[in-house]
């Protein structure tokens, strides 16, 4: 039985009297690459938002029921230091535009004023990005920004630094619906890589990407969470009609 | 990463969010601070109005509403009804306003229709810039000597005391200053009327001119005006050009030729003359306090327009 | 019929074009004439000794206008410390708050504050501070003038910071980088070329203001390093030169006014490259 490393327990999220997240339970396993699939306002990416409590900073927002990290509260716990254990990569590369590619990359403990030697910074500059894959190619140029790099390269930029903080769980919010073919080969790739150093949990609307990369999938849709299993099992022999449906392209 | 790093790291984000109490101090802090300043904001402008209404309630006081509507302003007798520079401000600031709206309209169409990019659109442009950037001062100092020569000799030929100075000058000068100022908003309405309505006009067999005309000017109207609204403001508030153009006569101005005051520059002339406390003091601060008035209602009708439009855009 | 009639009206269209262009053109003429003369006759003026010596009486040669250079960017400097934190910490809290009374009201009061003429600003100077300190001052006038610059600070940091996009801020949330760290560190850097070049065209606006400093400063003859004792200005002593009847007096007047022109002109192109050199690229 795989460990679970977050447990969502009746968990409801609104804007203001709007409902979008409606009574979700699941279970996330350790080091397992988790998918969220559904339909455009199911309520996929406000479930992760939540999970690092982005979804508050939106005015009038606010939620109900348990999510326990390794058996901690999120929710009675300081914010920042829940963010600082989760990494978040978003769907457009959002790489600071002030920084170099080695600030980047440690730019969650240089914000935070945590104070690193240098001996420190490179070594876990080197690390992260040799785990995303990225190393390689800018080794040489650490110290240019990273504005010069193509739209792949600065998503693999975006989970380094998400890296370097060493969360327990990474989400990745359709990381890449804004990237050509064969940079989205090459993070899913890399994802199905890391799931040995980090929990994967990652939103998105395209079910062949679920299928490819994903341990287990959960489908949601109009704020439940309809269906959740291996992905195996809910692609192939899926319990609820909905998802079926859904699979099937009956909608979406 | 060694075990030894990692460890060291791992201590150290420990450490840190042990600090986590502070950081709550600093975020209420820092939004504290934000918020004090746009007070401040506030608190400034109150000020100001406040300051101004204390010396001209003095004034009104002492002399009672013929202060507002007197024509004699006389230092010496204690005379001081300030209609003569409330006249002369209007005067000089419509007539500047009439002066420049061939000018700015043209600066407007030219680069808002014709020539929107390109080599002759940006030499526009940075004279426009150029023109707004050249200080007031320095507008007078050239229309002392450039202007006023040949006024006066207009004045001879007509006949006229050639004074040289007067209405007719300052709003010469004045005309140059709001230039700009029209000319830029001017600009950006007419550029953000909508391609496919000019489309229209020209499918039809309409020439560009009948375009301009019939399609773009009446869809650019209220930007057009309030960009003459704020010309408008900037006008009634300026101070050193006219001051140096007007002649400083405190009289009512009786003919275009006449050296005048207006609001600002009896301000600028008489300000250090009169003694702190006497009722000559805080008749000119009550001359502020109308020009302040006058221009803050123009401005905010301006701005407010131009909110407008950018709403329905 | 109908021909004649097309006739008519594409003359009609090229006469307007080419009313268009002349009035546009005729424009410029203002401006060429000011540069002209104030090159042509401010040049001759210009020379080392103009530059660092300070002014002499009427009828002795050798003058100079080193206090007024030297008052205007101390002036510059007092306002600066002035206006720039302050007017950035407004412009902050204005692309930060969108909604709200309290926004909308600090909102119009900048605008209100735009739009009032520099010679009430002078008025409020003075009430408030010369009258106070029973003495015209460089600091009542740096007072002044950080008013009047204060507006076109809270501007720009406004345009600039709205133009930067929300995920940004987002990365920098979801690193568990604290509010007031990410606007500080992240936020503001992204946009410091619009906000350095907002500051210098702050600095332009209030290079060439005599208004304000008429009762403030107020203009001295002296070389003055003390803040809290009048001083002299570039517009000041041209104000005071262009309308005395001495002729060197008005020479020299010519030759600041050339000094204030570079200066300013000189600000507005250097925020031009600013603008464009530094800008960052999202």
């Amino acid at each position: 039985m795989e460990s679970s490393v977050l447990r969502v327990e009746d968990f409801c999220a609104y804007f203001g009297e709007h409902q979008v997240l409606k009574d979700v339970n699941v279970s996330i396993s350790r080091n397992k690459v988790t998918a969220v699939m559904g339909p455009s306002g199911c309520g996929k990416t406000t479930l992760i938002r939540c999970v690092n409590r982005m979804h508050e900073l939106t005015p009038n927002a606010r939620v109900s029921g348990k999510m326990l990290l390794l058996d901690e509260d999120i929710y009675s716990t300081n914010p920042i230091v829940v963010r600082r254990k989760i990494g978040m990569v978003f769907q457009r590369p959002n790489p600071f535009p002030t920084m170099s590619i080695h600030e980047n990359v440690i730019s969650g403990y240089k914000l935070n004023g945590i104070k690193l030697k240098k001996s420190e910074q490179e070594s876990i500059v080197e690390e992260s990005l040799m785990k995303s894959g990225l190393w390689n190619e800018v080794k040489d140029s650490l110290h240019r920004k990273g504005t010069f790099l193509s739209g792949g390269q600065q998503q693999r930029l975006c989970i380094a630094r998400a890296l370097a903080m060493k969360p327990e769980i990474i989400l990745l919010d359709e990381p890449t619906s804004a990237l050509d073919p064969k940079a989205t080969a090459h993070i899913e790739e890399l994802i199905t890589e890391l799931e040995q150093y980090v929990t994967i949990i990652i939103v998105t609307h395209n079910t062949a990407q679920a299928a490819r990369i994903s341990d287990f999938t959960a489908f949601m849709y109009l704020g439940e969470l309809i269906e959740f299993g291996p992905t195996e099992k809910l692609f192939t022999v899926p319990e609820d009609k909905r998802t079926e449906e859904y699979l099937t392209g009956k909608f979406g | 990463m060694t075990e030894e790093i990692q460890d060291n790291v791992k201590s150290r984000i420990r450490k840190h969010t042990k600090n986590i109490g502070r950081i709550n101090i600093s975020e209420s802090i820092f939004r504290k601070i934000l918020y004090i300043s746009g007070i401040f904001i506030v608190f400034l402008i109150v000020g100001i109005f406040l300051t101004l209404l204390v010396d001209a309630m003095f004034a009104i006081k002492t002399l009672g509403i013929k202060f507002l509507y007197g024509i004699t302003w006389d230092p010496v007798s204690g005379v001081f009804g300030s209609l003569p520079f409330l006249v002369g401000t209007l005067i000089t600031s419509f007539l500047a306003l009439i002066i420049s709206l061939a000018f700015s309209l043209s600066i407007s169409i030219f680069l808002g229709e014709y020539f929107r990019e390109g080599i002759i659109s940006s030499i526009l442009k940075s004279m426009v810039e150029l023109l707004a950037g050249i200080p007031s001062v320095i507008y007078g100092f050239c229309g002392l000597f450039i202007v006023v020569p040949f006024i006066r000799a207009i004045e001879m030929k007509l006949g006229v005391p050639p004074f040289g100075v007067g209405i007719l000058t300052a709003s010469i000068v004045l005309s140059v200053m709001v230039i700009p100022y029209s000319a830029s908003l001017g600009r950006e309405v007419i550029q953000l009327v909508p391609s496919e309505l000019k489309e229209a006009a020209f499918s039809l067999g309409a020439t560009r001119f009948e375009v301009i005309m019939k399609v773009v000017l009446p869809y650019a109207r209220s930007g057009i005006f309030a960009g003459i609204l704020l010309s408008l403001g900037r006008a009634l508030g300026e101070t050193m050009a006219v001051t140096m153009v007007i002649g400083n006569r405190n009289a009512f101005p009786t003919s275009i030729f006449s050296p005048a005051n207006t609001m600002a520059s009896v301000i600028a002339n008489e300000f250090m003359e009169a003694s702190p406390g006497s009722i000559h003091l805080q008749s000119l601060v009550g001359v502020g306090l109308l020009l302040f008035v006058v221009t803050t209602i123009v401005n905010i009708i301006g701005k407010y327009i131009i909110k407008k439009m950018s709403v329905e855009t | 019929m109908a021909k004649d009639n097309i006739r008519f009206r594409t003359i009609k269209d090229n006469i307007f074009k080419g009313l268009i262009v002349f009035l546009a053109f005729l424009s410029g003429i203002p401006l060429i004439i000011i540069l002209y003369y104030i090159t042509s006759k401010g040049i001759s003026s210009i020379n080392w000794q103009f530059l660092v010596n300070l002014p002499k009486p009427v009828g002795e040669i050798g003058g100079g206008i080193s206090n007024a250079i030297l008052g205007t960017l101390i002036l510059i400097a007092i306002s600066c410390i002035l206006a720039v934190p302050l007017g950035i910490a407004v412009g902050i809290y204005l692309s930060e708050t969108k909604k709200g009374k309290i926004a909308y009201i600090v909102r119009l009061c900048v605008e209100v504050l735009q739009g009032i003429p520099s010679i009430v600003i002078g008025i409020i100077a003075y009430v408030w501070v010369v009258i106070p300190m029973k003495s015209p001052s460089a600091f009542s006038g740096g007072i002044a003038l950080a008013i009047m610059m204060l507006p076109v600070i809270v501007r720009s940091t406004e345009e600039t910071l709205k133009l930067i996009p929300n995920h940004l801020r987002e990365a920098s949330l979801a690193l568990g980088v604290p509010y007031f760290r990410t606007i500080l560190k992240v936020i503001l850097p992204a946009g410091l070329s619009g906000i350095i070049t907002g500051i210098l065209l702050g600095v332009a606006r209030i290079a060439g203001e005599t208004a304000p400093l008429l009762f403030t400063a107020f203009g001295s003859n002296f070389m003055n390093l003390n803040i809290l004792k009048p001083m002299s200005s570039l517009p000041l002593l041209i104000f005071n030169y262009a309308t005395s009847p001495y002729e060197e007096w008005i020479a020299f007047a010519w030759g600041a006014s050339f000094v204030l022109v570079v200066l300013v002109l000189g600000l507005n192109i250097i925020a031009k490259l600013v603008a464009k050199k530094w800008k960052v690229q999202f």
